[in-house]
C-alpha cells in the first residue's frame, strides 16, 4: 500500500507531507530551465528551449514563443514545466491584470498579480478531484510603487521575490552561479551577459544557438514606458556567439 | 438644498460641504458631516438620498480598506475614484445609489486631485467642482478667482467667498457648513459656519 497517499493531491501523508504537490515540483526540476536577474535598470529572463527540430516551423504561432509570455503592459513571464498548464495559468494572469486596470483605471502591481495567481494556485493543493498546475512561474515586472521586481511561483502556491533565481533543470548549479556573480549594482546589459553565461554552463549542449534560448528584457524608455522585448534570432547571435567563445577561451586555457 | 464645492491647489485640496440634515420641509440637525474620510489623505464628499449617501460613502470606505490591509498599500485617489465610478454604474441599472459626489485626495506620487461625479456615474477630474444649486453661482465666480498657484490660505478665503454668495443668493440657502483641507500632512477640518443660534 505504498501509494497510499500518492493518488490524492489533497490528503497529507502520515509525515505530514503532500506528495503529489511534492512530484509536481519534481517535474519542473526536469523540464527547460528558465533564469530571471533584476537589474538596477530592468529584469531579464531567460529560458532553454527544449523542441528543437530541423522540421519546427519557427514562425508558426505556439512554437515561436515557448517560454516567454506578456502578462500585462508592464509584467512578463518565463515558465518552467508543462507548457500546457502554464497555458491555463497565463490566461488567468492576463484576465486579472486586465479586470483590475477595468477597475482602478491603474496597472496592477506585480505582487499582487502574483499573489492573485498563487492563490489559485493553491486552492489545487487543497480542493479535491484535480491535480496542481505542473508550472513554475519567473515574472519580471515594474509598478510606480516598488519599481523592477522579479518573483517566482512554484504549484504549491509558494511565492517569493528574488535579486535573481533560476527554475527548472539544473536549477540549483544556476542558483549557485548566480550567488557567485550577482552584484546588487548589475545593470540590464550585464545581467544579461549573466544570464546567457549561466544558462551555457547549466544547459546540455555545449554551445548556444537562438534555437535553443529564449531571452527578454523589461526595461523603461526615455519617457517612462515600461518596455518589453524580445530578442529575435538576430539580436541574440552576437550575444551568444560572445558567450561561446569565451566558455571556448576557458576551456582552452584549461586544458 | 445641499452644497458642495471643492477647489485643488498646487499641492491641496479645499473642499466645502453643506451640514444640514433635512427631511422634507424639517431641518433636522445641523452638525451633518457629508465630508467622510476614505483614509487618512482622502475625503469622499458625498450629496443627495441620506441613507443610500451614507451607504454608499461606507460600502467604498471598507473596500478602500480591505485593499490596504491586503495589499500593504493605499489605492491611490484615482484608484478609489475610479473603483467608486464603476460602482455607481454597475449599480445603476439594478438599485441606484442617489447621490452626488466629490473626491479630494493628495498622493505622494501625483500630488493633490479632485473628481466631481454625479449619480449616473459621470466621473471627471477637476480644478474646481461643486455640485447642488449653489454650485450654479458660485462655479462663474470661480472661473474668475481661481489660479493655479493659489495659496491654501486664499483657497480657504475664496471658499467662504463662494459661501457667502450662496447664502446671499440661493432661496433655498444651507445655514451651516464645514471646510476640510486634504494636502500632504492629511485631512483637517479649517473651519465650521454656523448661525449663532444654532
Amino acid at each position: 500500500m505504498a501509494r497510499r497517499y500518492d493518488s490524492r493531491t489533497t490528503i497529507f501523508s502520515p509525515e505530514g507531507r503532500l506528495y503529489q504537490v511534492e512530484y509536481a515540483m519534481e517535474a519542473i526540476s526536469n523540464a527547460g530551465a528558465a533564469l530571471g536577474v533584476l537589474a538596477v535598470d530592468g529584469v531579464v529572463l531567460a529560458a532553454e528551449k527544449r523542441i528543437t527540430s530541423k522540421l519546427l516551423d519557427t514562425n508558426a504561432v505556439g512554437v515561436r514563443r515557448e517560454k516567454m509570455y506578456k502578462l500585462a503592459d508592464h509584467i512578463a513571464c518565463a515558465v518552467a514545466g508543462i507548457t500546457a498548464d502554464a497555458n491555463i495559468l497565463i490566461n488567468k494572469c492576463r484576465l486579472a491584470a486586465q479586470q483590475y486596470e477595468f477597475a482602478y483605471q491603474e496597472p496592477i502591481a506585480v505582487e499582487q498579480l502574483v499573489r492573485s495567481l498563487c492563490d489559485n494556485k493553491q486552492g489545487y493543493t487543497q480542493f479535491g478531484g484535480l491535480r496542481p498546475f505542473g508550472v513554475s512561474l519567473l515574472y519580471g515586472g515594474w509598478d510606480e510603487d516598488r519599481g523592477f521586481q522579479l518573483y517566482q511561483s512554484d504549484p504549491s502556491g509558494n511565492y517569493g521575490g528574488w535579486k535573481a533565481t533560476a527554475i527548472g533543470a539544473n536549477k540549483q548549479a544556476a542558483q549557485n552561479l548566480l550567488k557567485q556573480d550577482y552584484t546588487d549594482d548589475i545593470t540590464l546589459d550585464k545581467a544579461i551577459k549573466l544570464v546567457t553565461k549561466i544558462l551555457s554552463k547549466t544547459m546540455d549542449s555545449t554551445s548556444l544557438s537562438p534555437e535553443k534560448v529564449e531571452l527578454a528584457t523589461i526595461s523603461r524608455n526615455a519617457a517612462g514606458e515600461v518596455v518589453y522585448r524580445v530578442y529575435e534570432d538576430a539580436d541574440l547571435q552576437p550575444l551568444l556567439d560572445a558567450v561561446n567563445e569565451e566558455t571556448q577561451k576557458e576551456k582552452d586555457s584549461e586544458s | 438644498m445641499e452644497y458642495l464645492m471643492g477647489i485643488k491647489g498646487k499641492d491641496f485640496v479645499v473642499v466645502v460641504g453643506d451640514t444640514t440634515a433635512a427631511q422634507q420641509i424639517i431641518t433636522i440637525k445641523h452638525d451633518e458631516d457629508k465630508l467622510v474620510p476614505i483614509d487618512s489623505h482622502k475625503l469622499m464628499c458625498l450629496s443627495g438620498e441620506p441613507g443610500d449617501r451614507v451607504q454608499f460613502s461606507e460600502f467604498i470606505m471598507a473596500n478602500a480598506r480591505l485593499y490596504a490591509l491586503r495589499h500593504e498599500r493605499s489605492l491611490t485617489t484615482k484608484a478609489v475614484a475610479n473603483f467608486t465610478r464603476s460602482e455607481l454604474a454597475t449599480a445603476l441599472r439594478k438599485g441606484p445609489y442617489n447621490t452626488n459626489l466629490l473626491i479630494a485626495g493628495w498622493d505622494e506620487n501625483t500630488g493633490p486631485s479632485l473628481y466631481w461625479m454625479d449619480y449616473l456615474a459621470t466621473m471627471h477630474s477637476m480644478n474646481v467642482a461643486g455640485t447642488g444649486y449653489g454650485s450654479y453661482f458660485v462655479l462663474s465666480m470661480m472661473d474668475r478667482l481661481w489660479r493655479p498657484d493659489l495659496s491654501e490660505e486664499e483657497a480657504v478665503q475664496l471658499m467662504e467667498k463662494g459661501i457667502e454668495e450662496v447664502k446671499r443668493r440661493l432661496v433655498v440657502a444651507p445655514p451651516s457648513y464645514v471646510i476640510k483641507i486634504v494636502d500632504k500632512a492629511g485631512i483637517r477640518t479649517v473651519k465650521t459656519i454656523r448661525p449663532e443660534a444654532l
